[in-house]
């Protein structure tokens, strides 16, 4: 029908129209100022002991942050979507704040409690840990403003899905174990993947808290968000772009390895 | 002949029970998680973000709530948070229409790059907001190639926090669009309804929590941004100055409490925000809107 | 139809991968720089370490003086880390347990905030140095060839300029810059009114927008915002050795800004932290500072370096002004300060 292809292609049109003032063109930017300095002074750039450590710091943080995020936004959306509970309003309000939080009071809101100075500042100096200005800090930012990103794209699907083939399995004598990893999972599995994905781009990306908590420690705390603006303060632009190439590609990997490790969903 | 009003119920699609009236032996085997999982989930929110903060809310009292309240409604305080509130809500909005169609089309047409396409949708999120300032700026400010200098203006505040909410509603609307049973749309075809109506009576409610879930979090991320922020709007008091600058702004001048006193009217106001939201939304699905 | 969920192994063997190159890449990698020469200083040494958290611009020259160190008698041996950021966040950070041995700021507040947390001794100022490890002074950064001849402060105020200069509530340097214009039409602090009105006419018709920081001000300026940016002199010579296209000119009339470092009282290796300032004062460690631009507080090096650092005929101090602590009080406290009310006025009538 003609009239279907031509709504389905103005649609295709704005939303790429959108998208093309909005980011094709911004990140175009980013990609030509990365490699306008040519391809060996780029891996010169990313490949300096501080970039290196930066990187894997990142990663580290990362793969730390994600996971722990991921099982609890797994368990925390069926709690609010299936949990025979109360005050589901509250919990769903309190999984909420990281948003509301700006990342600079995340930070200061971490010292506060960790710090030298702050509430568990005694027993950690005594026991000699160091949490602020050292990389469990950097973990506890990332973790906070990461938090709310699987339970919300997993809550949704829950809640479209329904629980009707869980019901069915369950009469059908399937154990709690068996239903969660053979029904529920797979069915919520966009759900995870596109939550994994935000978190690790937003765990990547993260500045404004770990700029606070982390002490900027050259080649021990300073993660690949925190050297790139280094890297801008120095009249470096073509290392600070070359360390956010890093990232975008960090970003862009996870989103691809989970959508080609899942098995594929036909798309109509 | 006029189009019967359909619903997704007149279309024979299972009530939504929400989980009401079920046996109880079959819901415990269906795994619905019980008070054990519901305790963990509330300790681990507890310690990774209500301990921080609540050491955020003990410091803005430290002066007495004398001077929390002169902190919060001076003039500069009061204009940045209408502002930040005003300007985030916008986004929201624009947010929810924008990507719930980029969303509709990523999932549903077909074109070359598609793929391509939607691995960039993250990237506002992983670039650093500095670069993603630098970039905006460098486009739509003084020197933009394409003739459009709205640098240090509120639009250009806007541009930016459109820029860094981009894949909240997208991705919030894609999974669930993908798990979108389509026979109801088929059979909705079949009896005559044509694309809109198909759309807005029977995909939209069933997109409408996760656009809503979306569009909270592009409104709260808009509320916190800082970074990309402060180096395209410039930073003018009661012009373009957002909250968190001004809370900043408060810390780099040793007014702490100030700044946490602040930061916690911000965080009481974007959290009512957020829970409006959420309610119009849970009311809105449970009247079929 | 079975729907098997492969679990998948990558986010595992991220994690192991990390870990393991985590260990393998552990110590060593310092100091950033991408150009061919330079080469971080190594951050752990056979005879310990020390940590220099500083202020965010004199990195440039830090990163010279440190491979340095690390080759005279004194530092061999010896691993240096480095923490660069904002002052005003730098010294918080060392206030709330950042681990330091030495430390430089760009203003005297943020070293007395560490003397009242007991991380600095008192009489730190007290030595031959009197704290400062180099000078500087308030000039006008403008484009290159000053085409629109902006040479006193009188030329700021002319219509249409454009001046750039930072939030002095998160910046260091726009306090400097702000001390500077007020000292001047001031009389050098005889004349508070004049001085409050010049600030205020400048903030009110000529600023448009406060970056957050000197340096970020800088890189906006650079990429085309304004017509003149008020700043350290030495912005203008680092901007300059980075490529930037920029000229400064020195008023007459301008305040001396003193850099300080101090050793803090925290340290572990409170010899070695002083023999690492003390070759930062000494003469090839300042003719590093002066290459990018520092004044150094070294006499011998000054005077070599006299041409490029004339004295401004009316240069004044902050003690003129009355001293930091008093100065921060009545100018920039942000609720109550002179600098603090102009502000508030001045974000109403800016126009977009």
């Amino acid at each position: 029908m003609s009239s279907e292809r031509v709504t389905r292609i103005g649609l295709r049109t704005v939303a790429l129209g959108y998208l093309f003032a909005l980011l094709f063109v911004p990140v175009g930017i980013v990609l030509y100022k990365t490699f306008e300095p040519g391809l060996g002074n780029v891996w010169a750039s990313i490949t300096t002991p501080a970039a290196i450590h930066a990187f894997w710091l990142t990663i580290m943080v990362t793969a730390i942050a994600v996971p722990l995020n991921t099982a609890l936004g797994i368990l925390a959306a069926l709690v609010l979507v299936r949990g025979r509970i109360r005050g589901k309003p509250l919990l769903d309000a309190l999984i909420d704040l990281p948003f509301a939080v700006s990342p600079i009071v995340v930070g200061l809101s971490l010292v506060l409690v960790y710090g030298a100075n702050g509430w568990f500042g005694g027993v950690l100096t005594s026991a000699g840990i160091q949490v602020i200005f050292s990389w469990p800090g950097i973990v506890l930012a990332t973790i906070f403003v990461t938090l709310p990103f699987v339970v919300r794209e997993v809550a949704p699907v829950l809640r479209e899905v329904g629980d009707e083939q869980e019901q069915a399995a369950a009469t059908l004598g399937a154990s709690r174990r068996q239903t969660f990893l053979r029904i529920t999972l797979p069915a919520i599995r966009w759900g995870i993947a596109y939550g994994v994905v935000l978190s690790t781009a937003r765990a990547i990306g993260e500045f404004g808290a770990v700029s606070v908590v982390s002490g900027r420690i050259s080649g021990q705390t300073e993660t690949l968000t925190l050297l790139v603006q280094k890297r801008f303060e120095n009249f470096d632009l073509a290392g600070a772009y070359a360390a956010s190439a890093l990232l975008a590609m960090i970003a862009m990997t996870t989103l691809l390895a989970l959508t080609v490790i899942k098995p594929r969903k036909e798309h109509e | 002949m006029s189009t019967p009003d359909l619903t997704a119920q007149d279309l024979g699609a299972a009530p939504r029970h929400r989980g009401r009236g079920r046996s109880r032996e079959t819901a415990a085997a269906a795994g619905r998680p019980g008070p054990l999982a519901a305790g963990v989930v509330v300790l681990w929110l507890s310690l990774i973000v209500l301990l921080p903060l609540s050491a955020v809310v003990a410091k803005s009292l430290d002066g007495g709530v004398g001077a929390f309240w002169d902190a919060v409604s001076s003039r500069q305080a009061v204009d940045a948070l209408k502002f930040t509130l005003l300007v985030s809500f916008a986004v929201a909005l624009v947010n929810a229409v924008a990507g719930t169609l980029i969303a509709w089309v990523l999932v549903r047409d077909s074109f070359p790059g598609k793929r391509i396409v939607n691995a960039l949708i993250d990237l506002p999120f992983a670039l650093p907001t500095i670069v993603a300032g630098i970039v905006l700026l460098a486009l739509y400010g003084h020197d933009s190639p394409v003739g459009i200098d709205i640098a240090f203006t509120r639009s250009a505040v806007a541009l930016a926090l459109l820029f860094v909410t981009l894949p909240f509603v997208v991705r919030s609307v894609q999974p669930v669009l993908i798990e979108l049973d389509r026979d109801m749309e088929e059979a909705a075809a079949s009896l005559g309804a044509g694309g809109w109506t198909t759309f807005r009576r029977i995909v939209l409610p069933n997109l409408g929590p996760a656009i809503i879930s979306g569009c909270a979090l592009a409104f709260a991320r808009a509320v916190g941004e800082f970074g990309s922020i402060v180096l395209i709007s410039g930073n003018i008091p009661f012009q373009t100055q957002v909250a968190s600058v001004f809370v900043f702004k408060q810390i780099e001048s040793d007014a702490p409490i100030t700044a946490a006193a602040v930061s916690v009217v911000l965080l009481v106001l974007s959290l009512g925000v957020l829970l409006a939201i959420r309610g119009v939304g849970s009311w809105g699905g449970r009247h079929e809107l | 139809m079975t729907r098997a969920v492969r679990r998948s192994p990558l986010p595992l063997l991220t994690v192991l991968a990390a870990l393991v190159a985590l260990a393998v890449s552990g110590c060593g990698g310092a100091s950033d720089s991408t150009s061919a020469t330079a080469d971080g200083g190594a951050s752990s040494g056979s005879k310990g370490s020390i940590s220099l958290v500083a202020y965010s611009t004199p990195q440039v020259v830090y990163d010279e003086i440190i491979p340095a160190f690390q080759k005279t008698t004194a530092g061999t041996g010896v691993g240096v880390k480095t923490s660069f950021g904002p002052s005003g966040d730098q010294s918080r950070a060392v206030e709330a347990g950042l681990p330091a041995d030495v430390v430089t700021f760009s203003t005297e507040p943020d070293v007395d905030r560490l003397v009242k947390a007991k991380k600095v001794a008192a009489d730190w100022a007290s030595g031959p140095n009197k704290g400062l490890i180099t000078t500087s002074v308030v000039s006008f950064i403008v484009r290159k060839g000053n085409p629109k001849n902006i040479r006193t402060w009188d030329d700021l105020l002319k219509p249409g300029i454009q001046v750039l200069t930072p939030n002095p509530f998160t910046s260091g340097a726009a306090k400097w810059n702000l001390l500077a214009a007020y000292g001047q039409a001031a009389d050098a602090g005889k004349n508070p009114q004049a001085g409050l009105d010049y600030v205020s006419k400048l903030l009110k018709n000529h600023v448009k927008v406060q970056d957050k920081s000197g340096r970020e001000a800088l890189q906006s300026f650079v990429a085309g915002n304004g017509d003149v940016l008020l700043s350290y002199e030495y912005e203008a010579t680092t901007a300059q050795k980075k490529g930037e296209d920029v000229d400064y000119v020195t008023p007459d009339d301008t305040i001396k800004i003193n850099i300080d470092i101090a050793p803090t009282t925290t340290s572990k290796n409170p010899q070695t932290a002083q023999a690492f300032i003390d070759y930062a004062l000494s003469k090839p460690a300042q003719e590093q500072f002066a290459s990018w631009g520092y004044r150094p507080v070294n006499a011998d090096v000054l005077a070599a370096n006299a041409s490029k650092f004339p004295e401004p005929s009316g240069l004044f101090t902050i003690e003129d002004l009355g001293g930091w602590p008093s100065v921060n009080d009545k100018l920039f406290d942000p609720t109550n300060g002179s600098i603090a009310k102009i502000e508030e006025s001045a974000g109403v009538s800016t126009e977009k």
